[in-house]
């Protein structure tokens, strides 16, 4: 372990977490784009071909659906809006621009983090229930059309803005914040790391519990 | 199979038909069906279906509804008009649409295909089982197969009428309820029956051929044509609104804004960058390691 490193961001059940719920998005999201569009059916040939894709995306889904709901019971008190991401999305600009030092501190995650985790978890659900809809549309009675078509329209849209927010939390993790990947992956990051990007959250961990 | 293709399910290529021949269409006449059921065991027959275990559901008809392995039904509904019991009886099968909603919905390159004669044809080999052809089709015909994990349905036996023969339903109805021929002919055939109908005591007998479909391949001469629902069939049968949004607008804009999404956080990348690693200097008020203990549970 590096030394440098001296704080732990993620413990193991929440990097393990999170990394069953990436796989699985991204198994997800290979094999539904294979489904969205012709120009993309060749996709499903990374995942055995159309056959296969077809059969293991709703049980891939329901392994996704599960750490979402795992990360739920362990983030969701780190999730509120609070005073300071209001002060945060009101600087969201300067934050788009990297003008760090015109970004108000922040706890343990910022508001953009906060947004992209209901946004999954809200397209989760949606998407669970709209996939089990289409997972068994041969057994939806004849009468609750509306129900087969809403369900294919709600899991649609549904996975578009979960893509929007995948991109967005890609590019970010991996190419603009130093570090982020690195911290999921091994779950510590240096005082200094901590300091810049998460200053609330380590004022808080160096603050004796009341 | 030596039909040209005038729709490939899931192609972005247009499709290679060329040589056009006739659209080819069964006539239902449903006044002059008497309900023997010769049509159903002829495609079991001819299809060589695994026999389904019937039903008794109080009624006459064979099944509460179309199977995999069952793909041509006579539906038996009774009607009661003006003190008269009317026995109506309807083939409830694949109507084989101009504008097939199960094609439409196909995510499966080359599953669904329709034939350069109208037929629409499912290709199991190519299917993947997901049963989006299910949520398009306005007469719920497609069938799902739980143990081949395929959607299977009426061929309009296009092996036969591709040597020309007529469908195996066709063959043995005893009595002329069903005809086989080109569209045009049998639409022909179908407005003089009606015209008989209308003059002998059922002013309401249409053609049942939905425009909302683009038509069907299947025309249904119907005694009370104003009421399709008296048979089981829809009023104006359409592709679902919401089937038609999703592989309409909601797919052309769903594809811009992905394409857009990634654009968008490659300029960023060109135009702002990474965020500076450890050389965050204290440049301002914000930048003080707070003394508050302020937090965010």
């Amino acid at each position: 372990m590096n030394a440098h490193q001296s704080i732990e961001r993620y413990n193991v059940g929440e990097r393990a977490t999170h990394a069953v719920a990436a796989l699985t998005y991204v198994y997800l999201l290979i094999t539904g784009l294979a489904f969205w569009t012709p120009a993309l059916f060749w996709l499903s040939t990374l995942a055995g071909g159309g056959y296969l894709a077809r059969l293991g995306h709703p049980w891939v889904g329901l392994v996704f659906a599960l750490a979402l709901a795992r990360m739920h019971t362990a983030w969701r008190h780190d999730m509120h809006t609070t005073y300071e991401d209001r002060a945060w999305r009101r600087a969201i600009g300067a934050y788009a621009r990297n003008d760090d030092a015109a970004v108000p501190p922040v706890g343990r995650f910022n508001y953009g983090q906060k947004m992209l985790y209901w946004l999954m978890a809200g397209g989760g659900v949606l998407l669970l229930l709209s996939g089990l809809v289409m997972w068994n549309v041969a057994s939806i009675p004849t009468d609750w059309h509306a129900l087969r078509a809403g369900a294919t329209l709600v899991h649609s849209i549904a996975a578009l803005a979960t893509i929007g927010g995948f991109i967005v939390h890609i590019y970010m993790g991996v190419a603009v914040v130093p570090g982020g990947l690195h911290a999921i992956i091994h779950g510590r990051v240096s005082e200094e790391w901590a300091r810049q990007h998460h200053a609330l959250w380590l004022a808080r961990l160096r603050t004796p519990r009341s | 199979m030596s039909l040209e293709l005038r729709r490939v399910s899931a192609s972005s290529a247009p499709a290679t038909a060329v040589r056009l021949l006739p659209i080819v269409s069964k006539l239902v006449d449903t006044s002059t069906c008497i309900g023997c059921k010769a049509c159903e065991v002829a495609c079991q027959e001819w299809n060589d279906l695994p026999p389904e275990p019937t039903t008794q559901n109080g009624t006459y008809q064979t099944l509460g509804g179309l199977t995999a392995n069952f793909w041509n039904l006579i539906r038996f509904n009774e009607h009661d008009e003006k003190g008269a019991l009317h026995w109506l009886m309807r083939k409830d099968q694949c109507m084989h649409c101009a504008d097939p909603g199960c094609l439409a919905a196909c995510p499966a390159p080359g599953a669904i295909v329709q034939y350069v004669n109208g037929i629409v044809d499912f290709q199991q080999d190519q299917c993947i089982g997901c049963g989006y052809c299910i949520t398009g089709c306005p007469f719920d015909v497609p069938k799902f197969n739980r143990e081949t994990n395929r959607v299977h349905k009426c061929t309009l036996c296009v092996d036969r009428v591709s040597v020309g023969l007529q469908p195996a339903c066709v063959k043995a109805c005893p009595t002329g309820c069903l005809q086989f021929g080109t569209k045009d002919h049998m639409l022909e055939v179908a407005e003089q029956r009606v015209a008989q109908l209308k003059a002998n005591g059922f002013p309401e007998a249409a053609v049942y051929d939905p425009p909302g479909v683009g038509g069907t391949g299947v025309v249904t001469v119907l005694a009370f044509g104003d009421r399709p629902e008296l048979y089981g069939l829809p009023r104006d049968p359409e592709i679902p609104l919401m089937v038609r949004l999703w592989k309409g607008p909601l797919k052309v804009l769903g594809n811009l804004a992905m394409v857009g999404g990634i654009v968008a956080a490659a300029a960023h990348f060109v135009r702002f960058g990474r965020k500076h690693e450890g050389d965050h200097e204290p440049r301002g008020p914000h930048d003080r390691e707070p003394s508050g203990t302020r937090t965010e549970r």
